[in-house]
């Protein structure tokens, strides 16, 4: 009886209906991590070994293409991609999530925020699995210069994983309910991530624009920058992660690309709450009509 | 909005004692000829002004009033609102107008095993579908030997479910769903799967939960289990009460109704089979 009265302190369809379910949450993804490693040898091996695969070929291909090196570059490709992707593949299973989950929203009533947490969280725990890749290149450049890449400061990631995983909530949540109204949203949403990337400097390095604005004194390069530096959360995301990386690197001395402020930290938590306000306000907003739809 | 503000302020008063309490309940749906779910779609509609909402009314204005530990039996032809009713009650569809008030917990089977994943073995679904139904792993792991020992599957607790037989899905469904005492079970024609066996003791299962006290809210077909399981019955035709009250009078009006029914489409049918010759000259 204590139990269900416990139950009753969280407003049906409220956001804070997730507290309940918090053992459905941990059901849910350990499922989803479990089919993704149960009875494949090389599981867990491949999400190391994709990251690493694409880094060497990238790399092999920018390293020809761009005539201004980045330093270590595999290390700072991986950084950002890895940030990237794990955003990308948390927000493309989020917008499936209410529509792969129609028999079950037909039949029982569970809050419906859970569907696209749980996929989220899951993409979060691939994400924390997928590190190993990035941890192999920095033990290969630790060995290679002789000075260890390693230290206490890395465990700063866990604050990069707050600010994505509330951003990617907040993008979930609202891309899975416009799925549930229109189902070309998800090739749309491909077309936008692509361009998305392009944009978050990935694989070049924002102090280009810069240089090139002095080059050619035309003030559109710097606009661009500025717009990738203020204006999109996921390199904001990306930066901090690649500091974290490579700090212990200081003894290089830093290179442009690893070197963050207090605004950084400030504007990526504002974007990534400011995500997820808007995400439950438009989740909570169309839930009820979900059945009508599905 | 206005009007289930007003009807919830109305309902307070005597709201209590009922433990199911349905009031002016109205659910509309809508019933265009073809689903716009894509933007694409969207965009050629609203430009060409098709976009239409044709409404379809699946409750009209139901008042349902339940006590606890009654039995209420859901009665009516098919597509009459019996299962609209009760995923209403089962909050998995929101009011149109009017509100419904649950106070206790409920357990729904309105469809055995829907949160059953076929990749996973029974145990992990038995977690898994525990978890949905709003219970803890704490609670799931005390009543797991029950679970196990009622659904009869203790040789497959580590076999993936997708190996299993549809009857076996539906004992796994049913021992995880009325595991837990609830306030309110209700029951959708789930039991016409199962072998004879099974769905005897199915019954007994509700019977049981019935004498200690849970409200049961059933549908069936069947006259004769409706009259031996519910004490009330409410009887539906178009989204509409016809009747409602004490189980023997509505199930004999019931059939008394379906039988002259049936009188006159057998009728209507030997009419047309013997004046065939008139409906051709019109082509």
């Amino acid at each position: 009886m204590a139990q269900s009265k416990n139950k009753r302190t969280f407003k049906e369809g409220s956001f804070l209906e997730i507290f309940r379910y918090k053992d459905l949450l941990y059901q849910l993804v350990a499922r989803d991590i479990k089919l993704k490693y149960r009875r494949s040898f090389l599981g867990y091996l491949w999400s190391v070994l994709n990251p690493l695969l694409i880094m060497i070929i990238m790399s092999v291909v920018f390293s020809f293409l761009f005539q201004r090196g980045i330093e270590n570059f595999p290390i700072y490709l991986l950084a950002g991609r890895t940030v990237f992707e794990c955003m990308k593949t948390a927000t493309n299973r989020a917008l499936n999530s209410i529509t792969d989950n129609t028999s079950l929203l037909k039949k029982t009533y569970v809050s419906k925020f859970m569907f696209p947490l749980a996929k989220i969280t899951a993409a979060m725990v691939d994400f924390v699995f997928s590190l190993g890749a990035l941890i192999i290149v920095m033990a290969i450049f630790s060995i290679k210069d002789g000075i260890s890449m390693f230290s206490f400061l890395n465990l700063g990631f866990v604050l990069v994983v707050a600010e994505v995983y509330l951003f990617s909530m907040g993008l979930g949540f609202f891309l899975a309910q416009l799925n549930v109204f229109f189902r070309d949203i998800k090739y749309i949403y491909n077309a936008f991530t692509t361009m998305w990337m392009y944009c978050s400097a990935i694989f070049y390095d924002v102090g280009m624009f810069y240089e090139k604005a002095e080059k050619q004194s035309t003030p559109y390069a710097l606009y661009l920058a500025k717009i990738i530096e203020y204006f999109n959360p996921i390199y904001i995301y990306m930066k901090q992660f690649r500091y974290f990386v490579w700090t212990p690197g200081l003894e290089y001395g830093i290179p442009s690309w690893a070197q963050i402020t207090g605004l950084d930290f400030l504007l990526g938590f504002a974007y990534a709450v400011l995500a997820l306000a808007v995400g439950i306000f438009f989740f909570k907003r169309s839930q009820d009509k979900f059945i009508l739809y599905i | 909005m206005d009007e289930n503000m007003k009807n919830s302020s109305c309902t307070e008063n005597v709201g209590e004692e009922y433990i199911v309490d349905v009031e002016h309940l109205t659910i509309r749906f809508n019933k265009s000829t073809e689903k716009i779910n894509d933007l694409k779609e969207y965009f050629i509609k609203l430009v060409k002004r098709q976009l239409m909402f044709q409404e379809f009314i699946a409750l009209d204005d139901v008042t349902l009033k339940i006590r606890k530990g009654e039995a209420w039996a859901l009665i009516g032809t098919n597509g009459s609102g019996k299962s609209t009713l009760l995923k209403a009650i089962s909050k998995i569809l929101k009011p149109y107008k009017g509100t419904v008030t649950v106070n206790g917990t409920i357990a729904s089977l309105i469809e055995l095993g829907a949160g059953i994943d076929p990749k996973l073995t029974a145990r992990e679904n038995i977690y898994l579908n525990g978890c949905l139904l709003g219970h803890s792993k704490k609670f799931i792991d005390e009543k797991f030997d029950d679970i196990v020992e009622f659904s009869e599957l203790e040789d497959f607790l580590d076999s993936p479910v997708k190996n299993f037989s549809s009857g076996m899905k539906s004992r796994l469904g049913f021992s995880v769903a009325t595991m837990m005492q609830p306030d309110v079970l209700i029951v959708d024609e789930v039991l016409s799967v199962g072998d004879v066996l099974f769905k005897k003791k199915c019954v007994n299962k509700m019977k049981d939960m019935l004498s200690s006290g849970t409200t049961l809210l059933f549908v069936s077909h069947n006259m004769s289990t409706v009259k031996s399981m519910c004490t009330h019955g409410i009887w539906l035709d178009k989204g509409k009460i016809v009747m409602s009250g004490d189980i023997e009078e509505v199930a004999d009006t019931y059939l008394a109704q379906i039988e002259e029914r049936k009188a006159q489409q057998k009728k209507a049918k030997d009419k047309s089979k013997t004046e065939p010759s008139k409906e051709q000259p019109k082509k």
